[in-house]
């Protein structure tokens, strides 16, 4: 085939795309059309998938069809079954996708949608889809192990020990920031509070009727607790207008944070059947539908973009979270860019399902593009609303102040002037109290999606449905993160608690259970609270962290691919992961030092901290802390996110050192060392 | 019925099969007849499991002990 046919209409497609990308960099001072966005990722993603992706496949990993996959060595038709390409996409693609692709490029879009545009899409291209693609590739040539046991057994007991824990405290700052989206969004408001609440119910229905009615028809008892959702939403209005039942649905921060704290508990110990798998069918399958009804309402809309290419607020001054664009922009948009936490999906079920070798590329990197689009969506959401609602409802409530009057007038300071009437209206139009200071990203994001999607179905009059159906959608999901990952945190610690206390490894057993369970809940219940009491509003002082932290995972798996191709002897290759490697090291350690020790209270927790508490040793209270005991608890905070910040630094280092080790002598050696499972010809058909 | 119609609900059917074994292996439910044509292919002698029980073997595999599998997020 000549090269003109092979590569010809790859080029008019990257053509294509390098256009769409012009109009959107070079256009200012008017308004472009969301289209050209979205055209011009699809065209980046198409081009790195038919060449990066398939010099990766060829060059790096040498994918063998002919090879025989942990599927069919160890098919038992449960754990270990071949299975169709686009299936398993699927699975994989729900498997991963979640809130952060949604949450960070909200945040972000206080920069204006450019940077974090295009960080999204080399961030995936050349870092977060290769990452997803090697794991599952080093896992698949293993058996389908886990990170952790990979790590182990690549790099060594200490690094692998390193991770475990690493990984588990990962966790709990992304539990924590994940109940705190929800609770954020669901703050004196009945509507969406009554809502959330009422899939408790339903779950547990669906759950006795898919156990003892039914069993097995997920398909059917989907479609019942659909219909359920649709009715609380629209009977959740009619809640919140109720002189009584509205101020009883109403609920603070405070007491959401406990209810949270009290539910996590309960149903991480709950039998799976009752709760967590019926919720997990509604929160998988309404994400899905979501997504898929986001794009094509993006596309039929067509909106146009409102917020500025770039805003002032690149040089760190943001309300919306503390830092300038390097390193802290790279650490806000993680999922979506790249995510570490990927590396335990694609360690998980995925790798023991994959029938053909080659199936991989198409699922481990195409599956990272897919959500990569997901971040890019949620970016044209947060964008194509009114500037000044984005920053009156991502600013802290300690700057805005309660009124739309005092809000329009803080956000015009800001520098995106907007009127009191609008604030006042858009509350009204998605049926909400307020939306001043409602951070944490799905608010926002809600408003977003309920603007796309009412000019496609409904108009103005259906703007209140369409919202709290994006709360919920989100509220819901998280809530199933919450459930499964306090179960998979605490046989996590019952794991780390069993290298000093072999009893404690028993997961049967009940008081060991219920004790690391707690232990679990106690954990993100602390940093929740924290940060929903936290004056700044706690995604200003808690989402670095997590970013942070993730990024810092995806360093570590990472640092294990770079190691699997130098002891595969393909070193010539190994720029494909060391760049990405080196990259988020920057990143993770310029972040992490300077929340530490940056001189500017706003980014550096020890800073922050003396400032505190040099006021109070004067015997001064300052705001935004109300008295004494407040002015104690932020001291007390600052000190231990500093305290986690090291943490999460010494963690990178000592994993970068190890897998520099490693690398050296497998580099050294004269043959291969990588140790995958035999390689075994597939008995032909 | 003509070639082609045949052929194309042939294929429709298909369609429809992967988009409803794709949504089911989402919540973690595999194939129960792929499991029971395995069990028959290389257990002859073994009973399988029956739906109901295949079901619930999935259900606590995927939020199971001692495996990262039921996690989820970003």
């Amino acid at each position: 085939m000549g090269a003109i046919q092979k590569h010809g209409p790859w080029a008019l497609v990257g053509a294509l795309g390098a256009a769409a990308l012009a109009v959107v960099a070079t256009q200012r001072g008017e308004s472009i059309n969301a289209l050209w966005v979205v055209v011009a990722a699809v065209c980046v993603y198409l081009i790195a998938y038919r060449y990066y992706s398939l010099f990766i496949a060829d060059k790096v990993m040498r994918l063998d069809p002919k090879r025989e996959t942990p599927a069919h060595r160890h098919n038992d038709g449960l754990d270990y079954v071949p299975t169709n390409k686009s299936v398993l996409f699927g699975h994989h693609f729900a498997a991963i996708a979640g809130a952060g692709p949604l949450v960070g490029p909200v945040l972000a879009a206080q920069m204006g949608y450019l940077p974090g545009m295009l960080w999204i899409l080399s961030g995936v291209v050349l870092a977060g889809a290769v990452q997803d693609f090697m794991v599952l590739f080093i896992s698949m040539r293993r058996d389908g192990r886990s990170l952790g046991e990979l790590i182990r057994a690549e790099l060594g007991v200490i690094p692998g020990v390193i991770a475990l824990f690493g990984t588990f405290m990962i966790m709990i700052i992304l539990l924590a920031v994940l109940a705190m989206v929800v609770v954020k969004a669901l703050a004196e408001s009945p509507w969406g509070t009554f809502t959330v609440g009422a899939t408790i119910p339903i779950a547990l229905l669906m759950g006795l009727y898919a156990r003892f009615v039914r069993p097995g028809k997920v398909g059917e008892v989907s479609i019942i607790g659909f219909f359920l959702l649709m009715a609380a939403i629209i009977y959740g209005g009619r809640i919140a207008a109720d002189p009584y039942w509205g101020p009883a649905f109403t609920f603070t921060g405070t007491q959401l944070t406990w209810m949270l704290i009290g539910y996590g508990f309960v149903a991480a110990i709950l039998p799976v059947w009752l709760l967590l798998a019926p919720r997990d069918y509604l929160s998988t399958f309404l994400k899905i539908g979501t997504i898929v009804g986001l794009a094509i309402g993006i596309v039929f809309v067509a909106p146009h973009m409102q917020m500025p290419a770039v805003t002032k607020f690149v040089d760190g001054t943001g309300p919306v979270w503390a830092g300038s664009l390097f390193p802290f922009l790279f650490i806000t948009i993680a999922c979506g860019a790249v995510s570490g936490f990927h590396a335990l999906i694609s360690s998980g079920t995925t790798p023991k399902l994959v029938d053909n070798e080659l199936d991989t590329r198409f699922i481990g990197y195409g599956g990272m593009l897919m959500e990569s689009f997901v971040a890019i969506m949620a970016l044209v959401a947060a964008s194509v609303i009114d500037p000044g609602v984005y920053f009156t409802m991502n600013s802290p409530g300690a700057l805005l102040g309660t009124s739309p009057e005092t809000a329009a007038a803080a956000v015009a300071k800001l520098g995106f002037p907007i009127a009191p009437e609008v604030i006042a209206q858009t509350a009204v139009d998605v049926g909400e109290h307020s939306i001043i200071s409602r951070v944490g990203g799905a608010p926002t994001l809600a408003v977003g999606m309920a603007h796309i999607i009412s000019s496609a179905i409904g108009g103005k009059a259906m703007m209140a449905f369409w919202y709290h159906f994006a709360i919920l959608f989100e509220a819901l999901f998280i809530l199933t993160a919450v459930d499964a990952g306090t179960r998979a945190g605490r046989f996590m610690l019952q794991d780390l608690l069993g290298l000093v206390s072999p009893s404690f490894k028993d997961t049967s057993a009940w008081a060991p259970s219920v004790l690391a369970t707690a232990l679990c809940v106690g954990a993100w219940g602390f940093f929740l609270y924290q940060g929903v009491t936290d004056p700044l509003g706690g995604i200003y002082t808690l989402w670095p962290l997590f970013g942070i932290s993730n990024q810092m995972l995806a360093a570590v798996a990472l640092t294990l691919a770079t190691v699997v191709i130098f002891k595969m002897k393909r070193e010539r290759y190994a720029f494909v992961t060391i760049i990405p490697t080196v990259w988020l090291c920057i990143c993770t350690l310029t972040a992490g030092w300077q929340k530490i020790f940056s001189a500017d209270p706003k980014i550096g927790f020890l800073s922050h901290a003396d400032r505190f508490s040099a006021a109070i040793a004067e015997g001064k209270v300052l705001g935004p802390a109300k008295n004494m005991e407040d002015m104690h608890k932020i001291v007390f905070n600052d000190r231990i996110d500093a305290g986690l910040a090291v943490l999460f630094v010494g963690l990178v280092v000592a994993i970068a050192v190890f897998g520099i080790m490693a690398c050296v002598k497998a580099y050294r050696a004269d043959r291969w060392t990588a140790l995958e499972a035999d390689a075994k010809l597939a008995p032909a058909e | 019925m003509t070639a082609p119609s045949q052929n194309f609900r042939d294929r429709l059917r298909a369609f429809n099969k992967c988009v409803c074994d794709g949504a089911r292996l989402m919540v973690g439910q595999g194939d129960y007849g792929t499991y029971v044509a395995h069990i028959a292919k290389t257990h002859p002698d073994q009973t399988p499991m029956t739906e109901r029980e295949f079901f619930r073997n999935r259900e606590n595999a995927r939020f199971g002990v001692g495996n990262s599998s039921g996690f989820r997020c970003c």
